[in-house]
């Protein structure tokens, strides 16, 4: 599989969350702001990209019929150790991300990648592929977070400096001043609504592209007059 | 191929799935103990800086060894003490509360006289973005207690204002501030009740 179509699947065709519809539980549970969405993404990308790569060093030795119990024993042993390391040598970045962790073990898209891509490719092709997915998870996120947030308590990337550290506060902004909120955005019904907004924007954009492409593929064929 | 026939045998399959399992066991026992000392360091920093953040002021003791442990309502308290020129002067301690999702741990500064110096939430798992504003860095609403006292507000009002009582709720999220604001009376209740034990002056109080 080429590296073009890796990125291109993992940014947009087969984007983990708008396309393949995977990990809807940590997406919805943790989009209330732009920040918390990048910190689950970053976090997430880091698990994707370390359980690709050991699992597609491994895949010749795993047999199909035990495959499932090896791979989940993997990740959940990746993600503790992640979890273990940050709150030793990173605790400042664990007492924001630490909520986050745990929760990647549900994350079925991680566990969907080792099945349908890692345990049948290259090393190399698989480390892409989990460092594209989660960056395409990552955008994701952050693009639903946003929505959210904008509508939800009138900011945009709130509190991004408890993450990223004190040089990222520029990017805290306050879109709308004075907005008293509108919670439901913030609670998980409006978790469902903006994906479901953002679902139904990115299928019209795909239609159109695919509209777009057609006349172009028939071409060939002069039009009478 | 080779190693085909052998993946498809049954006691291969075992095999890799208990050598998976002990290699990955080992793996956590071994960052486990790499990682409880520093883990542990963590969170003792942590727990002087919340200690300094409850205890305004300057104490000429180590907090952290001069405790005494006190029987509160889920178990024993550890109540470390502050003093000055030999006095106790503020005891800091930790109280749970229950929120949305789970025990509300939060740690409080109360003078001898029963007076709120400060209040910290040291950990949580409420919801982020709503239940989170108990954190300081997310809002100031924890500072609110600070100054307050059994007496003040009355005890009746001592609850959020959903429920008849002074303090803030957020939109969105009562329950977690209305654990909070419960384990902190139960805070201050166990301090009226154990005083002179929290203190260290068990005979001879004044009166």
């Amino acid at each position: 599989m080429s590296y073009a179509r890796i990125v291109k699947d993992g940014l947009w065709d087969n984007n983990v969350v708008f396309s393949q519809m995977l990990a809807l539980c940590p997406t919805l549970a943790v989009t209330g702001s732009a920040t918390n969405g990048l910190g689950m993404g970053l976090a997430t990308t880091a698990v994707l990209l370390a359980s690709n790569v050991l699992i597609s060093a491994i895949r010749h030795l795993v047999s199909a019929e035990v495959r499932i119990p090896v791979y989940i024993v993997l990740i959940a042993t990746l993600v503790t150790l992640v979890d273990m390391g940050l709150n030793a040598w990173a605790h400042e970045l664990y007492k924001v991300l630490g909520l986050f962790i745990a929760l990647i073990v549900v994350n079925c898209a991680i566990l969907g990648r080792a099945e349908s891509f890692a345990s049948k490719s290259p090393v190399l092709e698989s480390a892409a592929d989990g460092l594209m997915m989660g960056v395409g998870f990552t955008a994701a996120l952050v693009a639903i977070g946003g929505v959210r947030e904008i509508l939800g308590s009138g900011t945009l990337f709130a509190n991004a400096h408890l993450l990223l550290g004190p040089h990222f506060a520029f990017l805290e902004l306050t879109l709308i001043p004075d907005y008293r909120g509108y919670l439901l955005m913030i609670l998980p019904p409006g978790g469902f609504l903006a994906v479901g907004f953002l679902l139904a924007g990115k299928r019209i954009l795909d239609r159109r592209r695919a509209a777009r492409a057609e006349p172009e593929a028939a071409l060939p064929q002069p039009a009478a007059g | 191929m080779k190693l085909e026939a052998l993946r498809a045998k049954l006691s291969y399959q075992t095999v890799l799935l208990g050598s998976v399992t002990l290699l990955t066991s080992g793996a956590l026992a071994l960052a486990s103990r790499t990682t409880e000392a520093d883990i542990r360091a963590a969170h003792e920093r942590d727990l002087q800086q919340s200690l300094a953040q409850v205890l305004p002021g300057k104490y000429d003791n180590d907090l952290l060894k001069d405790t005494v442990m006190i029987a509160g309502a889920d178990g024993e308290v550890t109540v470390y003490r502050a003093r000055r020129a030999g006095q106790v002067e503020a005891v800091v301690f930790q109280t749970v509360g229950h929120g949305y999702a789970g025990a509300i741990t939060c740690i409080m500064g109360v003078t001898r006289d029963g007076q709120l110096l400060g209040v910290r939430v040291l950990s949580h798992k409420e919801t982020p973005g709503l239940g989170d504003k108990i954190e300081p860095a997310k809002s100031r609403w924890i500072e609110s207690f600070s100054g307050k006292s059994l007496g003040d507000p009355p005890v009746d009002q001592w609850a959020v204002k959903k429920d008849g009582g002074v303090f803030d709720q957020f939109s969105g999220a009562t329950i977690t501030p209305r654990g909070v604001v419960r384990a902190v009376k139960g805070g201050l209740e166990l301090f009226a009740r154990e005083k002179p034990r929290m203190l260290g002056e068990m005979k001879g109080a004044k009166t």
